[in-house]
């Protein structure tokens, strides 16, 4: 995991310690992200419903995986019941609109708040447990959740679910996908902003040397039992703002969609983006988004006309075979990759 | 009596009286141990492998709490306050900070955030001026920083500064440094024994030095203590110790000249007071 150093391009000196802080490590890379911003505002006008429509699943799956990055790539500590945070944030946010009226565009953050608690709750186990139990535990956290929201029908809606509202905003309902693009953009920005700058505070360094070397932190004044379930709660707001932008954008929660598996698609999202990488979250959750819609274009491509019946299982497995293969031939993710070309194209026509 | 403690009050900024330590409720590892680290002077601490000289710089740090030890008799008074047993986080903000054996770089980390991360629990304080404070007595340090990259590309003198540099940034009163010469090329010892002689002489932080390398420490040391199985079998002034017949043999190599031969060479059965 060991961060590459990219070289910096010619003629971009650091002559203070805060330019060496900067979140864009140089010019282009500012204006790279500005442009790219541009293009994503002016997506809705261009693009077309189905693209747009895994945008959206794109932004708040991110957010999700941002949060979990934090815990499990900066931190050091392993979660398994992301996928129920993810929950009590799209359940919390539907019923506290249902329930008392706050509009649903307050609903949202105040649902990362709230998961925020639940995250620290069920943190608690961080501050004797590490590693393999640590996984069981919130494996635990996971089916306990499962199971309140499949029972507390007052607050769920039970097996039946409940109907999440569409988001108003000043008047504006975001009721089309191009509407709700730009909210979801705006929280995906929001969180971005916040994990990069997290990591360059004193206790994004404190996470960080939690991490790498416990007994270092320690003697170093990091008071462990602290920042392990304090990364909890961080990771568990990121995943309580992005299950209520999933919540309101379905317009309708029930427990089916908060089940393990999303827990390790959570993962999954992160290893192969790149743990302890804010941008490799991002990818990671456009990859395995992706995927399967990219499988099953290559599906109608490739298959012969005569076994179109067993397209559906092709394309599973293609995503499996895909996943096996990428974590073979890039263990250290997408982010890593992308480091790497960024750094060949600095040196080129030079190896190193 | 009262003027004789007045006297352990002023002269002592660190004195371990008497402890025990357990590891797991059944290893036990010091037996009575006590020691006393003058204030602005540099005391080392030596012994053979396995004489519990790490345990004892981690019972003073607290980080015994992480590895299932405990003290379980006697006290640690840190500027007259027990320190035994404490989580080691409030030991460091009590100004005590230990340099840890293997160094403790946190990897993917640059230099720079290695230093920060060292001020950890200071407030109100300008970064920049204590980076430069410590670049003062590492200018190697400064030339690495400006290229960027992990701090595990370093090397190991270069680690072992930062570990030592980051220490520093932290303003202790007192830095317990465990095998500062570990992994380290003879020229590299020199030079990092140097700097932590400067350290004290200009900052006059107090420092217990933990070493194989006895010639090396007793050479910057002011005071030495020799530990074994578990005890202080001897003590003295630095020059004492390096002129004891005992201390020569065992730890400095060479002896006095009637153990030339390996016919003469003493057996292991000691003086008393070795035991």
């Amino acid at each position: 995991m060991a961060g590459i150093s990219s070289p910096r391009p010619c003629g971009d000196y650091r002559t203070s310690y805060k330019s060496d802080m900067t979140i864009f490590p140089s010019r282009n890379s500012l204006y790279a992200a500005i442009g790219g911003l541009f293009l994503l505002l002016a997506f809705p006008m261009i693009g077309n419903d189905y693209h747009l429509s895994l945008l959206i699943q794109i932004g708040y799956y991110s957010i999700a995986a941002i949060g979990l990055n934090i815990l499990v790539g900066f931190t050091g500590q392993i979660s398994l019941g992301h996928g129920a945070f993810f929950g009590f944030g799209a359940i919390f946010s539907a019923y506290l609109n249902n329930a008392t009226g706050i509009p649903v565009f307050f609903t949202i953050p105040l649902a990362g708040f709230a998961t925020a608690a639940v995250g620290l709750i069920f943190g608690i186990p961080a501050a004797r447990i590490k590693g393999l139990y640590l996984a069981i535990a919130t494996l635990a956290s996971q089916f306990i959740l499962e199971d309140f929201y499949a029972r507390a029908n007052w607050f769920s809606g039970g097996s039946s679910g409940s109907l999440a509202e569409i988001v108003n905003f000043l008047g504006i309902e975001l009721d089309t996908d191009q509407k709700y693009f730009y909210l979801v953009l705006f929280w995906l920005v929001v969180s971005l902003i916040a994990a990069a700058n997290l990591i360059r505070t004193r206790d994004g360094r404190a996470l960080v040397a939690v991490r790498d070397h416990y007994l270092s932190a320690e003697i170093m004044g990091i008071n462990l039992t602290k920042y392990r379930i304090l990364s909890f709660g961080i990771s568990s707001a990121f995943a309580g703002i992005g299950g209520a932008l999933y919540g309101h954008y379905l317009g309708f929660v029930s427990v089916e969609g908060f089940t393990l598996g999303l827990s390790i698609s959570f993962l999954a999202m992160i290893i192969i983006g790149g743990l302890g990488s804010v941008m490799g979250s991002v990818l990671g959750a456009i990859f395995i988004t992706l995927l399967p819609e990219f499988t099953e274009i290559m599906a109608d491509i490739v298959l012969p006309e005569s076994i179109a019946d067993g397209k559906a299982y092709v394309k599973e497995m293609s995503v499996g075979a895909a996943i096996v293969l990428f974590l073979i031939f890039e263990p250290e993710g997408l982010a890593h990759r992308w480091k790497l070309i960024k750094a060949y194209w600095k040196l080129y026509p030079f190896s190193y | 009596m009262a003027q004789a403690a007045q006297k352990t009050n002023t002269d002592y900024i660190l004195s371990v009286n008497n402890i025990e330590v357990v590891y797991s409720e059944v290893i036990l590892v010091l037996r009575g141990l006590s020691l006393n680290v003058q204030r602005g002077k540099i005391t080392a601490l030596l012994g053979a492998n396995g004489a519990g000289k790490s345990t004892t710089l981690k019972a003073i740090s607290g980080l015994l709490n992480t590895e299932d030890g405990e003290v379980s008799r006697g006290s640690i008074n840190f500027e007259g306050q027990n320190i035994a047993g404490t989580s080691p986080d409030k030991v460091v903000r009590k100004g005590v900070f230990q340099v840890m054996e293997g160094r403790g770089i946190v990897q993917d980390m640059t230099l720079l955030e290695n230093l920060k991360l060292g001020a950890f629990t200071r407030k109100n304080f300008n970064m920049n001026e204590e980076i430069e404070k410590v670049f003062h007595f590492f200018p190697r340090l400064k030339e690495r920083s400006i290229t960027g990259g992990a701090a595990g590309y370093l090397s190991g003198g270069e680690q072992q500064m930062l570990a030592i540099g980051r220490a520093l940034m932290a303003k202790p009163k007192l830095i317990l440094m465990d095998e500062p010469s570990m992994g380290l090329s003879p020229l590299l010892v020199k030079e990092v024994f140097g700097i932590i002689k400067r350290m004290n002489d200009e900052l006059g932080i107090s420092i217990l030095l933990v070493e194989q390398n006895a010639t090396m420490a007793l050479n910057a040391a002011d005071f030495g203590y020799i530990m074994e199985n578990g005890k202080i079998v001897l003590d003295g002034t630095a020059e004492e110790l390096k002129n004891n017949e005992d201390v020569k043999e065992f730890y400095l190599g060479g002896g006095g000249d009637e153990r030339k031969s390996f016919k003469n060479i003493k057996s292991f059965k000691r003086r008393k007071r070795w035991l």
